[in-house]
């Protein structure tokens, strides 16, 4: 009885809310209407192919066939027959784990360096460590790692007489990883850079002088007190746009090694997504690496985001 | 700038020590792509290699042109490409994400706060991981191989929208109010109230843009020659090439060269830009 009565107040209840809502939203009408273009386009082509992704990673797709549904088998395949894919997986998280921070923490640092410059010589110094993310010359840099004597790499260490013969960069295993950090690392200074920059420029100064006088010693104290606590929303979106850039180092390892990499060593997710769709034909197992890697990036954001709110506790 | 505070002067010359040490190092590899453009083929191939040439020629550039001239498919139509497709796309994403931004800065009203968290979502993700999916739907669309197939999901960037909604989020509330009483209504207000105030976010944006354009380079959308852009062409003629190692240092310069210009041209409003790009959770 009790219940019932409950349930029929909750309807009530819910009829409101729902009349409510109807109503503001009739209210805000033409408001709709503005944002209907942008919404159509961007359900279009960012929410609907997370969708579609998910969808066909649960069936085995060929092109030429209908999609069959398989249920959770191409996941299963991945972790437990394809050798490969625990190469990429290994690598894509070795990769993320090195770029992501430590893209992240070069910008942060660079910016704060460059904060303390005049005006001019800000502005020039934010273009030159800017202008790496940029400049897309990977053509350069395979001269400079260049496995002849005429790279500039070699050239300079056979000519200091630090090695005697030449070295293959690019092409041994040993070396191909650290040569795409650096790299990849190099031209990290993105967006995430630009946003530290115009985030520190806008600290209130009054606060440095009211920290001083509550007993803040030196410049790193004051960066960790006061500055960073202050900055805390861009900390968050120059987080995003790391993460974002550092699952997706694939192109350029392409660019510089060229795929498939030496022994596959420096094979990431991407590769592997690539060659599924590309050679083999398997849309609906090239779609599930398609649906790991988009979970990996939310959950790493929402890792990151929790870590981030301690800053200046 | 007034006097800082909790500043040692060894800490400030370390500092500024490093950072220009850094900074030679992040702008080496550039310094010797423009100085292996103006090689003469001979210093190329010398050891040991050096920085800049010892005797600057520009024949790698004129051979460039040449080679375009020779082209199979004419270099006027991939520029025609190249402009056409950044200007649309440019274009269509500031009307796009500035109409949307709109409402989702200034007014509160049911789903605004569940839009504002799913671009938010959406910027955690690269995009380039779901271009399978992308691909069958721009193939159901009838979009493959054509112009559209780059143009249209550009309207529907989140970082365009974001970076928008966080600019027009600084406006003050009591102009958008002050022309409400005046008895502008919505159109008007986001028109000749809105618009004006964001032009270092618009600015930004054509920047954000036309990079973004420049370094695509091949798309796998489009597949006729005469429909692709002009930065694909040039690596074309890069990749393609035997012993023209000097003609691909002009053409990494060139590459480079555009972006880092928009860049230097519009500095001070991309910053002014990002810095309202904070995210609060």
């Amino acid at each position: 009885m009790a219940n019932a009565e409950t349930k029929a107040k909750n309807k009530a209840f819910f009829k409101d809310w729902l009349k409510y809502q109807f109503k503001e939203m009739r209210k805000n009408g033409s408001l709709y209407l503005f944002m209907l273009p942008y919404l159509l386009v961007f359900a279009t082509f960012t929410i609907l192919p997370v969708i579609v992704a998910m969808y066909y990673s649960f069936t085995y797709f060929n092109v030429l066939e209908p999609p069959q549904f398989i249920g959770f088998e191409n996941y299963v395949r991945l972790f437990t027959a394809d050798d490969l894919f625990m190469t990429a997986f290994k690598n894509t998280l070795f990769f993320a784990v090195i770029v992501g921070p430590g893209g992240y923490i070069m910008s942060l640092f660079f910016a704060w360096l460059i904060n303390e410059l005049g005006r001019r010589t800000r502005a020039v110094m934010t273009l030159f460590y800017y202008a790496p993310s940029l400049a897309n010359v990977y053509v350069v840099w395979k001269i400079i790692f260049s496995s002849d004597q005429y790279g500039l790499l070699n050239g300079f260490l056979m000519n200091t007489g630090i090695t005697l013969t030449n070295i293959k960069w690019l092409e041994n295993v040993n070396y191909i990883v650290p040569c795409c950090l650096i790299v990849i690392l190099w031209s990290s200074l993105g967006t995430s850079f630009l946003t530290f920059i115009a985030g520190l420029q806008n600290v209130d100064r009054t606060l440095y002088e009211a920290g001083a006088i509550d007993g803040v010693k030196n410049r790193w104290q004051e960066l960790w007190f006061i500055t960073l606590p202050y900055m805390k929303p861009q900390l968050m979106f120059g987080a995003v746009m790391s993460i974002s850039g550092a699952f997706s180092v694939g192109a350029a390892i392409t660019q510089l090694v060229g795929y498939p990499s030496q022994d596959y060593v420096a094979h990431t997710l991407i590769h592997h997504l690539e060659d599924y769709a590309n050679q083999r034909m398997e849309l609906g197992y090239a779609c599930a690496i398609a649906v790991l890697l988009f979970l990996l990036q939310i959950v790493a954001n929402k890792v990151i985001a929790k870590m981030l709110s301690k800053v200046g506790e | 700038m007034a006097k800082k505070i909790n500043r040692s002067g060894a800490g400030n010359f370390l500092g500024i020590f490093f950072l220009c040490a850094v900074a030679c190092l992040m702008v080496l590899p550039m310094v010797y792509a423009v100085g292996n453009s103006f090689k003469p083929m001979d210093e190329l191939f010398k050891f040991p290699p050096t920085l800049l040439p010892n005797r600057w020629v520009t024949t790698n550039y004129t051979d460039l042109f040449v080679l375009m001239g020779n082209s199979w498919v004419p270099f006027s139509r991939y520029f025609f490409n190249t402009l056409f497709i950044t200007s649309v796309g440019t274009f269509g994403q500031i009307v796009f994400c500035s109409l949307c931004a709109y409402p989702l800065a200034m007014y509160t009203f049911p789903g605004s706060k569940f839009l504002g968290n799913l671009i938010k979502t959406a910027l955690m993700f690269n995009g380039t991981v779901l271009w399978l999916p992308l691909f069958m739907i721009k193939a159901k669309l009838g979009m493959i191989n054509t112009y559209w197939a780059i143009i249209i999901p550009t309207f529907g960037s989140p970082m365009g929208m974001y970076l928008m909604r966080q600019f027009m989020s600084q406006i003050p509330r009591s102009l958008v109010e002050a022309a409400r009483i005046d008895g502008a209504g919505s159109v008007r207000i986001f028109w000749s109230i809105v618009m004006p105030q964001v032009k270092s976010a618009w600015l930004t944006l054509m920047i954000f843009s036309v990079q973004n354009l420049w370094n695509l380079g091949a798309s796998v959308f489009i597949q006729s020659e005469s429909l692709k852009t002009l930065p694909y062409a040039l690596q074309q003629i890069v990749s393609t090439g035997i012993a023209r190692q000097g003609v691909a240092n002009a053409v990494t310069v060139i590459m480079m060269s555009i972006p880092i210009v928009t860049f230097v041209i519009s500095q001070s409003n991309i910053i002014e830009t990002m810095a309202t790009s904070g995210m609060k959770d």
